[in-house]
């Protein structure tokens, strides 16, 4: 809410000076004052992130100490090795990575082609599956799992990694709706235009649409790639061998083994979220532009 | 945003029922349509649909998940209301719910409007706001539980430090659910991010004319800001609620439904009847009742949209 104030054109030259000096100390005041709420409220957001740093770098038994310390009385670099390999976290990692690019790369392809379906092409029956598409927007996840579990074990697929990988690849309605909001942005006269050339479908939405939706499908990336890299509760469900657990499950297990290092807990942590971090850092603008095109706010 | 609006003003119009010959073009069109969205039409029906009607027939039997199911009619929504603990969880999932949201969408409120100032560095603000919505998960499960810690944690301490005995939060059944309540606030930057672009999207000359009524800073707030921010607000209450059903797996993690099942939540008590005791049929039996008290609360919110929610295009009709 940028102030404005109304243009003082036929006040008088010296009370209009009075005013707009008045004007200027009060928006330096004010600009002050915000300036001070939001560096005390960055702080306050940024101060469980410092604290994760800093008892990840604590020896074992300076981890519960009181009053907490800040700075570690010496740093241990050694907790992010020695925690790293307390559990085969590398493996835990591989099945991270083929989790979440299986998703990336499902979400990206179904997603679009739904997308494509809704935003161009008419059909009897379209507006009441869209209906339908955006009811299941309100469908909470929890209640579904026990028959999508009853699915799944029908067809021996529990303890791999497949239930966590095939739902990606038929759809998943956020990513729908947002694809097809912003191809109805794009001009139907660049469609047109391909379809006179003898063009089909798949090629208009390879050729024309695709190269021009780079931002959201880049949005659509993001979103799967964070979602899937910190999903905890299909691992928990579906994931029995410990050869098969994700980096979130595996985190779990080092929790509930080795409670007290928590030093190394931090670490391990902290290895997570790099890439996550470095996804966010790197594609800020992306990101935020896509949470406010479909309103999901990221957990 | 654009979802919500149109969904709460029933516009989303199917068309009626026209009986037509379609020409060999619409219906090699259509046949395309279907071909694009069959995908989805086949997760619809496997992954959404199937398993509501399949968790409501489930809710009808007696199932340990390695016998066969046995038909028992009403017979676990009976059961239900003789559970006190099934209430507990009812009413743990409506504090948490109205606690996280409720304060949620005050603090997130707040912050946009301060990060709408034009004040230098507001970017570097912004993503420090913002961060903490990113990170969700184990990660910071397990860092909360370290930040509440009664003895050894942050807060307790800075609550010392200012001469306050900090409560034992998650160690406790009154202060338990306080404890992830404020966890959640710490991701409030999701839901300003969608205020903060809304802000900017209000048209400035409303406040310019309000400014040429005399309107101060206050009035514009109130008589612009809010009821132009009305949509937003209601959006992410809406979606609030959905998502708080969701926290149950952090919950799961950091106390498990304890101490004295003080954070036990309906998700997390369907969880626990399906994969630990693996009773079946009473799990979805309540994930109907979860399903049917969502829909109500969303429905209550719709209603009571009428009255406080304000949408241009309806005025300018």
């Amino acid at each position: 809410m940028s102030r404005v104030l109304p243009r003082p054109t036929v006040v008088a030259p010296a009370a209009h000076r009075r005013a707009l000096l008045g004007a200027r100390r009060a928006g330096l005041l004010h600009r002050v004052l915000v300036w001070a709420l939001l560096l005390a409220g960055s702080v306050l957001f940024l101060l469980p992130f410092l604290w994760m740093v800093s008892t990840s770098l604590k020896a074992s038994d300076a981890v519960f100490s009181v009053p907490p310390r800040w700075l570690p009385s010496s740093f241990q670099w050694r907790n992010y090795v020695d925690g790293w390999t307390i559990l085969p976290f590398t493996t835990f990692l591989r099945n991270s990575l083929i989790v979440t690019f299986a998703n990336v790369l499902g979400n990206l392809v179904s997603c679009t082609l739904v997308a494509y379906g809704f935003a161009r092409l008419r059909a009897r029956g379209k507006n009441v599956l869209f209906l339908l598409l955006l009811a299941t927007l309100m469908i909470p996840r929890e209640v579904t799992i026990v028959p999508r579990f009853l699915l799944f074990s029908e067809v021996g697929l529990v303890n791999t990694l497949w239930p966590l990988i095939l739902p990606a690849w038929f759809g998943y309605p956020f990513f729908i709706f947002l694809l097809r909001q912003f191809f109805m942005t794009i001009p139907r006269d660049l469609d047109d235009a391909a379809r006179m050339d003898g063009a089909s479908h798949l090629r208009i939405l390879w050729d024309v649409i695709l190269p021009l939706s780079r931002p959201a499908l880049a949005t659509v990336a993001i979103f799967s790639f964070i979602g899937n890299w910190t999903n905890l509760l299909d691992p928990l469900i579906y994931l029995r061998s410990t050869d098969l657990y994700t980096l979130a499950l595996g985190l779990n297990l080092f929790r509930g083994q080795n409670f007290t290092q928590f030093n190394m807990l931090m670490a391990v942590s902290i290895i997570t979220l790099v890439p996550v971090l470095a996804v966010f850092f790197l594609a800020q603008r992306t990101f935020i532009r896509g949470v406010t095109l479909t309103g999901m706010g990221g957990r | 945003m654009a979802l919500v609006s149109t969904a709460a003003r029933g516009h989303l119009r199917i068309r009626p029922k026209v009986k037509v010959q379609l020409g060999k073009q619409a219906r090699r069109e259509e046949l395309a349509f279907y071909g694009f969205v069959s995908l989805w039409i086949v997760g619809f029906v496997l992954f959404d649909a199937g398993p509501i009607v399949a968790s409501f027939l489930i809710s009808l039997t007696d199932w340990a998940m390695l016998g066969d199911p046995s038909w028992v009619g009403g017979a676990n929504y009976e059961r239900m209301l003789d559970d006190a603990t099934f209430f507990k969880a009812l009413r743990n999932t409506i504090y948490y719910g109205v606690g996280s949201v409720g304060l949620g969408v005050v603090t997130s409120f707040l912050l946009a409007l301060l990060l709408n100032q034009p004040v230098r560095g507001i970017a570097l603000f912004r993503t420090i706001f913002y961060l903490p919505a990113v990170v969700s998960g184990i990660a910071v499960a397990i860092l909360w539980t370290n930040i509440l810690h009664p003895d050894y944690g942050l807060l307790n301490a800075a609550l010392a430090r200012v001469g306050i005995d900090g409560p034992g939060w998650l160690k406790s059944p009154d202060w338990s659910m306080p404890g992830l309540i404020l966890m959640s606030l710490w991701g409030v930057g999701g839901a300003m991010v969608i205020y903060l672009a809304g802000l900017q999207s209000v048209p400035q000359h409303l406040y310019e004319a309000a400014a040429l009524d005399g309107a101060g800073t206050w009035r514009k707030f109130w008589d612009v800001t809010v009821p132009m921010m009305s949509p937003v607000i209601f959006y992410n209450i809406v979606v609030g609620f959905i998502t708080s059903l969701q926290s149950f797996v952090l919950i799961l993690i950091m106390t498990d439904g304890g101490p004295a099942n003080s954070t036990l939540v309906l998700g997390l008590y369907l969880y626990r009847h399906a994969f630990r005791f693996f009773d079946l049929g009473y799990a979805s039996a309540i994930a109907w009742v979860l399903l049917v008290v969502i829909m109500a609360i969303t429905a209550v919110q719709f209603l009571a949209a009428r009255f406080w929610v304000y949408y241009e295009a309806d005025h300018a009709r």
